[in-house]
């Protein structure tokens, strides 16, 4: 065989081609923040499936009085592992992989500043959600909320061992969230670093797109906030399992002890959920509305405020549990105040849209529903905030309301929107525009007919985290509505699924810049090519790609920032 | 480019759309709903009334932001021949109003809130007129009331005289529950291992339903019980009647050998005063001990004055359980007693009769007055 030297293009070699070469091989051992972040965002989705049908199967046992779809200890288990999975393995994972294929092309950078941990964090993901999915096939499904409180989530309790938790069902949610916090903490590290350390030279923070602003803050809260949980999990399996006491009142521990460590976590965790949606809308609806975003300098910095805030709040999650006096006024004057930053970014996104010339493409249909719906999550979230009107409505369908309109019709929203905008960048196709109009129709009407009910149903006494409820309560028809709804909105989801499989075939073929659009990320190819940009790329303002193909009405030429 | 999927000829889906919505508002109307907009106390009626104010100023905010949004979509979508628009960055002024706005307004609201809290605060608890201290004990799945001025334990209704302040300890030696009756008062945790208390009064005489609040395990969904507030003297008169110990049943009655079988099936769970050995009504509130007993299952004493089984999963009545060939099919009890497993899944009850004993133990329990 002989040797190959390079110039020597008469000499061939034989070999056999190794694995990473070949189009398996290609994916599982990529580093490229590109192909991590498509791995990211079609696991988060199918994780979004697997969730989406425990959501049905919660309306179907709940669609009539005295269901019988599901036994309890089944329902116990479906509802938890809707929660976690909708969270730790849909949400997180889908922004976190918008975040990765975005955020070095948004920045002009090369790839994130530790690939390889990058894969890592990718991986995680995927074995820490087979994990979690793997406790069905052991009869051991979490089933003590996603919140798993304890003393339910001990081994024992009381009197009656077999009224807690003596099967490894919190093992599976302890073992899983830890994995996934691993993952979490190894991209937000990856985030911070990137972001602060790999801009495009011009690129001053004040002028990088706000949807890396909000990677930013969303990194710091992980970080800040994933310890408590890992605390709390650990303390737990020490006591399940080494024979401590953290959590137990009989010997000195105390129940409250966990719920204050996971809402420490917890609360911070909602606007992890949310604030890389609020980057999304923020790329989305100027863009659409042909004008620069209003008040990039306080929507930014309202993120930050945001993320310090979210760790002044946790115990509005504990309203009920008997906190002292003092202790209710401070977080209820804390949560108050987390209102007014969110305030006012929803009026900047609306001064955005002011003025503009609006197209009404499905990115920016997902974008202006996202904040139709997010407004009626902060109202009803605001109301929540009001203590003595909580103690009447918390642990009640009102809060099921209330997450859902900030979670599906903020955080899914804004992913949508996030997906039909990017979604020519990432595949060099075009998402079908008619399909798209039909699938956000169905899930606007959808949420609205699932969620909106809720608000009713809390107020009429139904709690939440039950099985089933008895026919005289007055509550059928809204849940039977609900149930409808929820169904609407499955099969919005499998409309999208047909416009990605059908675009992905036959679909428009996207140029590099398809929504002529304002950041670094369009000054690709679609999809980019593999070291992403051929020359460093010139910023002199927050729209670096605007002033390129404008440059007689370039940002820097009007303003200075 | 037009709005999609939304020429001309579709408009009016907007109004029918939002008529149907809003009959979503008229299609529950409390029909015997626990609802907490129907109010019989003060502490609830300060809470509700903080519904109210948050609906007001919600609707306002709501309408606003939702009215400016419409207006801007309709007002500057895109026709042919538009001019590119202002690109306008911002504007300190509107940034600093419109910040100062929403905190006004959420400032007054957290009046309010401070006001509420301190007003249905343990430490508010009325100190004129009368007081009746019940400990509610949250066991897994169903609700202990013990009265300790009276030494009174019951289960599943808690009897009350209305005009009164009711002062409760909370207490669970499992896991935590929580304490609800949406037409009287808020929530408040039973957190094992801590001593919350609430107090509230009833206005009105009334049977106000009580929900426990809290994911407790499998049967949270089946832990209602019931408050029932009576005037003075029907309390009174209640109260006396429940310290006594069971009437026992004349002998040979298919009573009686209810009451048999009672101690020889029921006695290690149940307790019935007088009936079961060695039990007393007592604070089972705390920890289980060897000497001290610990309620496995409702205390029955008096159980044929109450009408909620189990945790408020089915009630009964009289009428119905009657002795007669349709006992099975007509009274709660009697199904209860035949499958409690089929009824409420996963509960601690496991039991199998015969039918000849089901009929005698519901003619025992009847007498149970």
């Amino acid at each position: 065989m002989a040797t190959r030297t390079i110039g020597d293009s008469a000499t061939t070699v034989v070999r056999r081609r190794s694995l990473s070469e070949s189009y398996l091989g290609l994916w599982l051992t990529t580093t490229d923040h590109k192909l991590i972040g498509l791995m990211y965002i079609v696991t988060g989705f199918f994780f979004f499936l697997v969730g989406g049908m425990e959501a049905l199967l919660i309306r179907t046992q709940l669609a009539q009085p005295n269901g019988k779809v599901l036994s309890p200890e089944e329902y116990n288990a479906v509802f938890t592992m809707h929660g976690v999975t909708m969270i730790f393995l849909f949400v997180i994972p889908v922004l976190s992989g918008f975040g990765n294929y975005v955020v070095p092309l948004m920045i002009g950078a090369r790839d994130m500043a530790f690939p390889r941990m990058n894969a890592f964090g990718y991986w995680l993901v995927l074995f820490g959600g087979v994990f979690l999915q793997a406790s069905f096939l052991f009869n051991a499904a979490p089933d003590g909320g996603w919140f798993q409180y304890a003393p339910l989530s001990e081994l024992s309790c009381g009197a009656n061992a077999v009224s807690c938790a003596p099967g490894m069902n919190p093992d599976f949610w302890v073992l899983g969230t830890m994995l996934l916090g691993i993952s979490s903490i190894a991209g937000s590290l990856n985030f911070v670093v990137t972001i602060l350390k790999l801009r495009a030279p011009g690129m001053s923070i004040n002028r990088m797109p706000l949807f890396t602003w909000m990677m930013l803050v969303t990194s710091f809260l992980l970080l800040f906030a994933l310890p408590s949980l890992t605390v709390a999990s650990f303390l737990l399996l020490l006591d399940r399992h080494l024979g401590m006491h953290f959590y137990q009142w009989g010997f000195g521990g105390d129940p409250l002890l966990w719920q204050h460590l996971f809402w420490s976590f917890g609360h911070p965790e909602v606007y992890i959920l949310i604030l890389p949606a609020f980057g999304i809308i923020s790329e989305v609806l100027p863009v659409f509305s042909r004008k620069p975003i209003f008040g990039y300098t306080f929507i930014a910095w309202s993120g930050v405020a945001i993320g310090f805030l979210s760790f002044t709040v946790w115990a509005h999650h504990m309203f009920a549990v008997g906190l002292p006096s003092i202790a209710q006024v401070f977080f209820a004057t804390s949560t108050t105040l987390i209102a007014i930053p969110t305030a006012v970014k929803i009026f900047n996104w609306l001064a955005t849209v002011f003025g503009g010339k609006i197209s009404f493409k499905v990115p920016m249909l997902f974008a202006l529903g996202f904040v139709a719906m997010f407004l009626i999550g902060g109202l009803n979230g605001a109301a929540l905030a009001v203590v003595p009107f909580d103690y009447q409505i918390t642990d009640t369908y009102f809060v099921v309301a209330h997450i859902h309109y900030v979670l599906f019709g903020g955080s899914v929203m804004g992913i949508f929107a996030g997906i039909y905008y990017w979604f020519p960048k990432f595949t060099g196709k075009i998402l079908g525009e008619r399909l798209g109009q039909w699938q956000f129709w169905l899930l606007m009407i959808g949420m609205n007919l699932t969620f909106f009910p809720m608000h009713i149903l809390g107020l009429l006494g139904m709690a939440r985290r039950i099985y089933t409820y008895p026919a005289d309560q007055g509550w059928n028809e809204l849940n039977a509505m609900a149930s409808v709804g929820a169904f609407i909105i499955g099969i919005g989801v499998m409309v999208f699924m047909y416009n990605v499989i059908a675009s992905l075939k036959n679909g428009q073929k996207a140029g590099s810049d398809p929504w002529d659009a304002f950041t670094l990320e369009w000054d690709t190819t679609s999809p980019p090519k593999k070291y992403n940009f051929l020359e460093l790329p010139v910023v002199r303002s927050r729209r670096p790609f605007y002033d390129k193909k404008y440059p007689e009405k370039a940002d820097w030429k009007q303003v200075t920032h | 480019m037009r709005m999609p999927l939304f020429r001309r000829t579709k408009r009016w889906l907007v109004p029918v759309t939002g008529l149907l919505l809003f009959s979503i508002l008229f299609a529950a109307c409390g029909e015997n709903s626990p609802t907490i907009l129907n109010t019989h106390g003060p502490v609830a009626a300060q809470e509700t009334f903080l519904f109210w104010v948050i609906l007001v100023i919600s609707t306002i905010i709501f309408l606003g932001v939702e009215g400016v949004l419409i207006f801007n979509i309709v007002r500057y979508r895109e026709r042919p021949g538009m001019e590119a628009p202002k690109q306008i960055h911002g504007n300190t002024a509107v940034e600093i109003a419109w910040t100062a706005a929403p905190a006004v307004v959420l400032l007054i609201v957290l009046v309010f809130t401070v006001r509420g809290v301190l007003a249905v605060a343990p430490e508010s608890q009325p100190t004129t007129g009368n007081t009746i201290n019940v400990t509610a004990i949250g066991h897994q799945w169903w609700w202990e009331f013990y009265y300790p001025d009276y030494n009174i334990t019951t289960a599943d209704s808690m009897v009350i005289p209305v005009n009164t302040t009711i002062h409760v300890n909370l207490y669970s030696n499992n896991v935590i529950h929580s304490f609800w009756v949406p037409a009287l008062t808020g929530k408040t945790d039973l957190i094992p291992g801590h001593d919350n208390t609430k107090w509230f009064v009833a206005n009105d005489p009334g049977t106000y339903q009580g929900i426990c609040a809290e994911f407790c395990g499998t049967q949270h969904a089946n832990m209602r019980f019931d408050v029932v507030a009576e005037s003075s003297d029907a309390f009174n008169t209640w109260a006396i009647n429940a310290k006594q110990a069971a009437t026992t049943p004349a002998a040979g009655t298919t009573a009686a050998q209810g009451e048999a079988i009672f101690k020889e099936q029921c006695a290690t769970c149940h307790g019935i005063v007088g009936v079961t050995p060695k039990y007393q009504m007592q604070d089972s509130s705390k920890v289980c001990t060897t000497t001290q007993a610990c309620l496995l299952g409702p205390d029955l004493t008096h159980f044929g004055s109450r009408h909620l089984i189990a945790g408020g999963v089915l009630s009964w009545d009289a009428q119905s359980c009657q002795p007669g060939p349709d006992l099975m099919t007509k009274c709660n009890i009697a199904k209860w007693l035949h499958d409690p497993q089929a009824i409420k899944p996963g509960n601690d009850m496991n039991v199998n009769l015969t039918q000849d004993q089901i009929t005698q133990l519901v003619a025992y329990l009847l007498t149970l007055k």
